[in-house]
């Protein structure tokens, strides 16, 4: 918690009111227009800007444990801020694997000294993610990480009795399977999405049907053992009518859609660079549409980045030996004002819906998701909607450089970002809060 | 033009002049000139990642009868089959002063990559990429047919030419779909459906599942191998139904037109495919493919490599 | 533009060309006439038609296309290929004709000679040029000229033959006004 003491000036709230913003001890203070600037307070000019309630990623890698040459903790929640986010979540498909108190404590203790962002460690379904057997979800649910999202991510949790066995077991602590849709013996050696282009570029198909038969049949097994359930990274027009189709049975399943997926198509493989490359791969533009209006509809509950750092030499090479991922963290408001807000298809109120409150609530995270209002936790995402973001891969904070979006230009730069009422971001500046 | 990486990089235009230079240079090399110092001081490297006698002494043969110094990159034993990486390949290569690579490699898109990438600025050919494109091999299918079948017309139209088997994993075939349909002919894939990608309707280019009621109409049919590792991929549940269905055997060879020409890049499976009978017959152009290749090839360094380099530099026919 | 050499007198020279030929060779039954793509082919054969008319007998006759061997290949884009047609008994040991329209650096006439080479050893090998425009880069001469026209290193001269350009003229154009 800071000491510090803020005024934010000339902001615009997500319902389209003015306001000023005072922040003291890491609380909002006081709300409202033309505000007094207290003795002792840093006034801080943000006119022009609209502010959300902090965004919230449900799905990031942060690489550490194993793979610190892409990503640590301290990087990744430094390129979260820079986005505009103050809590991430760190999925378990680290080295070694996050199926165990030990691994999401240490994780979680790294967060923490950092002092970018809250991060909430997903542990793993299964026992290093092999798809066999169940991993400790209690102790990992009970440890100081307090974990309740369980996912295998990178991998599909496709043997349906480990599935079931899952949904049941996690109820008993309040916790939710997030899963990676993709059927194994459907998309064995697979490059990127089946259809026109694959057949051209002579690259092996990752069909549509094996990430929709997967959800088709989680949501049936979540239906009859009466689980939640959510579904990573969602990228087809089929896969939200499923979605459409078991909310309205009542079933209880949340979906969540990438930046990336909302913007691009797999005519970008005709290039063969590999930047391109992502699991699941970008699809045609008939689903792109299906996913832009099922983000303003609220068949998909959230935005997430599924932020996959990766070394130059993993992306620098023939498309089939190249690594699957995208950086996400830094551009995803921008992308999601530039194709959501900017377009009419949905309000700043829908934004800090889909990017704070549907998150936090799904991942149980009760310090965020909170309406802008006094006495609540100064957790706050400021971005200027009119300013343009050129996309630099040399100038991100992450240690790595694959962003899809270099040398493009969206509408709308992160101003600032507050954490428990510290500006981890503004003017440009990164600053931690410290040792929590 | 710099590089050759796919059919789609060349016009019209473009493919029946280097067909026209291909013609011109079978006439003088295998006659009177057999060597001509048109790329004399010019250094063109052979990547092969993947292994491949027949093309690469091909391509060898035409740089070495352009006077140019050709150096051998081979799969086996080379940095290459030790793990380096295609960049630092490319970036050895250009330290050396390739102006050429010839890439054949089992990426498909892997001869794009070298050419858009930044790690070495001369011309790259594409020998093969994966599952993706051959387009030398579809320009030498074209020039043998031309040399059969057009009575002289500068292009195919009015052919009807059938090709025949792993569509699915061939580069062959997405070459010469794009070449022969580009050249005024009509194709016409066959293969079990489990060889043909989902997205072949966007192709240019008939299918069928039929041989039998395709085989009477074509004016040439070109068979493609067929590996047998796809059996066990579940493609088609053994090597006799294949045969059965999509062989080129003596009962079909009868079905063909007279005049009808038989063709196949090699290598060939001899009873699987293609029988002895009609690899062997009169009407097999087997092996004249090979050696059409030599001079294609020949007129494709020529015209990528002896004239100047400016953007958007066309062949000159004045 | 300037006319230079008007049809009539073009064909006059391609006949002294021949008369010539044969005085020097003593008759037409060793020489081969190549001429160089692309109005060299036809001067080529029009000097085949008069030399087999005086002589009453068939001369050997072909074309010999240089692109190959030029020396200035990387300065334009790439060169469409011209035929090369050797005549049945070939060029070894034979007086061999090269046969051009325009004489000028030279350069053309040593890649000629290069071509020859690579094919075999003729006899003699002599040059026939219908005009001869001056500013040599090499040592090259001309055996048989049809009008020597001295021109300026800006000026273009251009041949028009009636195969292909329905006409018989030599003009020379541009240079200092």
């Amino acid at each position: 918690m800071t000491t510090v003491n803020y005024l934010l000036k000339g902001l615009t709230l997500p319902d389209g009111s003015a306001s000023d913003i005072e922040i003291r001890s890491g609380k909002i203070s006081g709300l409202g227009k033309n505000l007094a600037k207290s003795e002792g307070a840093t006034e801080i000019d943000l006119q022009g800007c609209v502010v959300l309630p902090g965004l919230v990623d449900l799905h990031t890698h942060l690489r550490e444990p194993g793979r610190e040459d892409a990503e640590t903790v301290l990087s990744g929640t430094m390129a979260a801020a820079k986005g505009g986010y103050v809590a991430v979540s760190a999925m378990a498909n680290t080295s070694p694997v996050a199926d165990t108190a030990g691994v999401v404590e240490q994780v979680y203790a790294l967060g923490q000294s950092a002092g970018f962002a809250d991060v909430f460690p997903i542990g793993a379904v299964t026992e290093g993610l092999k798809g066999e057997s169940l991993a400790e979800i209690g102790a990992m649910a009970d440890s100081r990480a307090r974990v309740r999202i369980f996912s295998d991510d990178g991998n599909c949790v496709f043997d349906p009795l480990v599935m079931r066995r899952a949904l049941e077991y996690v109820k008993k602590f309040d916790g939710v399977i997030a899963q990676h849709a993709q059927d194994p013996r459907l998309t064995i050696g697979a490059q990127m999405n089946e259809g026109e282009i694959s057949s051209r570029l002579g690259l092996k198909g990752w069909p549509a049907v094996a990430e929709e038969a997967i959800i088709a049949r989680d949501v049936l097994i979540a239906d009859h053992v009466k689980s939640r359930l959510h579904i990573c990274h969602l990228t087809t027009s089929g896969g939200v009518e499923i979605i459409r189709w078991a909310k309205a049975r009542g079933i209880d399943v949340t979906a969540e859609v990438t930046p990336h997926h909302l913007l691009l198509t797999d005519e970008r493989a005709l290039s063969y660079d590999p930047i391109f490359k992502v699991n699941p791969p970008l699809r045609t533009q008939r689903d792109v549409e299906a996913l832009r209006e099922g983000l303003a509809d609220g068949t998909i509950d959230i935005v997430a980045t599924d932020h996959a750092p990766h070394p130059a030499e993993a992306k620098e090479c023939e498309w089939q030996e190249a690594a699957f991922g995208m950086l996400g963290l830094e551009s995803a408001l921008a992308i999601v004002n530039q194709v959501m807000v900017a377009t009419g298809l949905m309000t700043w109120e829908a934004v800090a819906d889909r990017m704070s409150y549907a998150p936090s609530r799904i991942g149980r995270y009760q310090d965020h998701g909170q309406k802008i209002a006094i006495g609540n936790i100064a957790n706050l995402t400021v971005i200027n909607p009119t300013q343009t973001l050129r996309v630099d891969r040399d100038l991100v904070a992450s240690r790595s450089r694959n962003t899809p979006f270099h040398g493009m230009e969206f509408q709308g730069v992160v101003a600032a970002t507050i954490y428990r009422g510290h500006p981890t971001f503004l003017n440009g500046k990164l600053s931690s809060l410290g040792e929590r | 033009m710099k590089h050759l990486l796919s059919i789609n990089d060349l016009s019209k235009v473009d493919a029946i002049s280097i067909l026209d230079t291909a013609q011109e240079l079978a006439r003088v090399s295998d006659g009177p000139m057999k060597k001509l110092p048109t790329l004399r001081g010019r250094t063109i490297v052979n990547l092969f990642a993947e292994d491949s006698t027949r093309t690469r002494i091909s391509f060898e043969a035409a740089a070495k009868r352009l006077s140019a110094d050709v150096i051998n990159f081979s799969a086996k034993g080379s940095s290459i089959s030790k793990g380096e990486s295609l960049k630092d390949t490319a970036q050895t290569l250009q330290a050396m002063g390739a102006d050429a690579v010839i890439i054949r490699h089992g990426a498909s898109g892997a001869a794009q990559r070298l050419a858009d990438s930044q790690w070495m600025s001369g011309s790259v050919i594409n020998a093969g990429d994966g599952t993706h494109e051959h387009p030398s091999q579809a320009l030498l299918d074209a020039f043998t047919i031309r040399k059969h079948l057009s009575k002289g017309a500068s292009d195919l139209a009015g052919l009807r030419i059938a090709i025949v088997g792993d569509v699915l994993h061939s580069r062959v075939a997405r070459s010469n779909v794009l070449l022969l349909s580009k050249l005024g002919a009509q194709v016409v894939l066959v293969a079990p459906p489990t060889l043909l990608p989902v997205g072949i309707e966007s192709w240019p280019c008939e299918i069928s599942y039929d041989l039998d009621a395709v085989i009477n109409s074509v004016d040439a049919i070109m068979m493609l191998r067929i590996q047998m590792e796809r059996m066990s991929e579940l493609f088609f549940p053994n090597a006799r139904e294949y045969s059965r269905y999509f062989g080129l055997n003596i009962d079909r060879m009868k079905a063909l037109k007279p005049a009808a020409i038989v063709m196949h890049p090699g290598p060939m499976n001899r009873g699987l495919e293609i029988t002895a009978d009609a690899a062997d017959g009169a009407r097999s152009v087997i092996v004249e493919q090979v050696a059409n290749g030599v001079s294609i090839r020949m007129a494709i360094l020529y015209l990528l490599l002896a004239g100047s380099q400016e953007i958007g530099g066309r062949y000159d026919n004045s | 533009m300037s006319l230079v050499l008007p049809a009539p007198d073009l064909t006059r020279a391609l006949t002294r060309i021949s008369h010539e030929i044969l005085e020097r060779n003593a008759g037409s039954s060793n020489i081969t006439l190549l001429g160089i793509p692309t109005r060299g082919t036809h001067l080529a054969n029009r000097i085949a038609e008069v030399i087999t008319k005086i002589e009453s007998l068939p001369v050997q006759v072909g074309t010999l296309d240089i692109t190959l061997h030029r020396d200035d290949l990387r300065m334009r884009p790439p060169r469409a290929l011209m035929p090369t047609v050797i005549p049945s008994l070939g060029v070894e040991g034979r007086d061999v004709i090269l046969v051009d329209d325009v004489l000028f650096s030279g350069r053309t006439i040593r890649a000629a000679l290069d071509a020859l080479g690579e094919i075999g050893r003729p006899k003699t090998v002599q040059l026939a040029i219908l005009v001869d425009r001056g500013h040599r880069e090499l040592p090259i001469r001309a055996d048989y000229v049809g009008k020597n026209i001295p021109t300026s290193r800006e000026q273009s001269v251009v041949v028009h033959l009636t195969e292909l350009d329905g006409v018989d003229e030599v003009v020379v154009e541009g240079g200092p006004e």
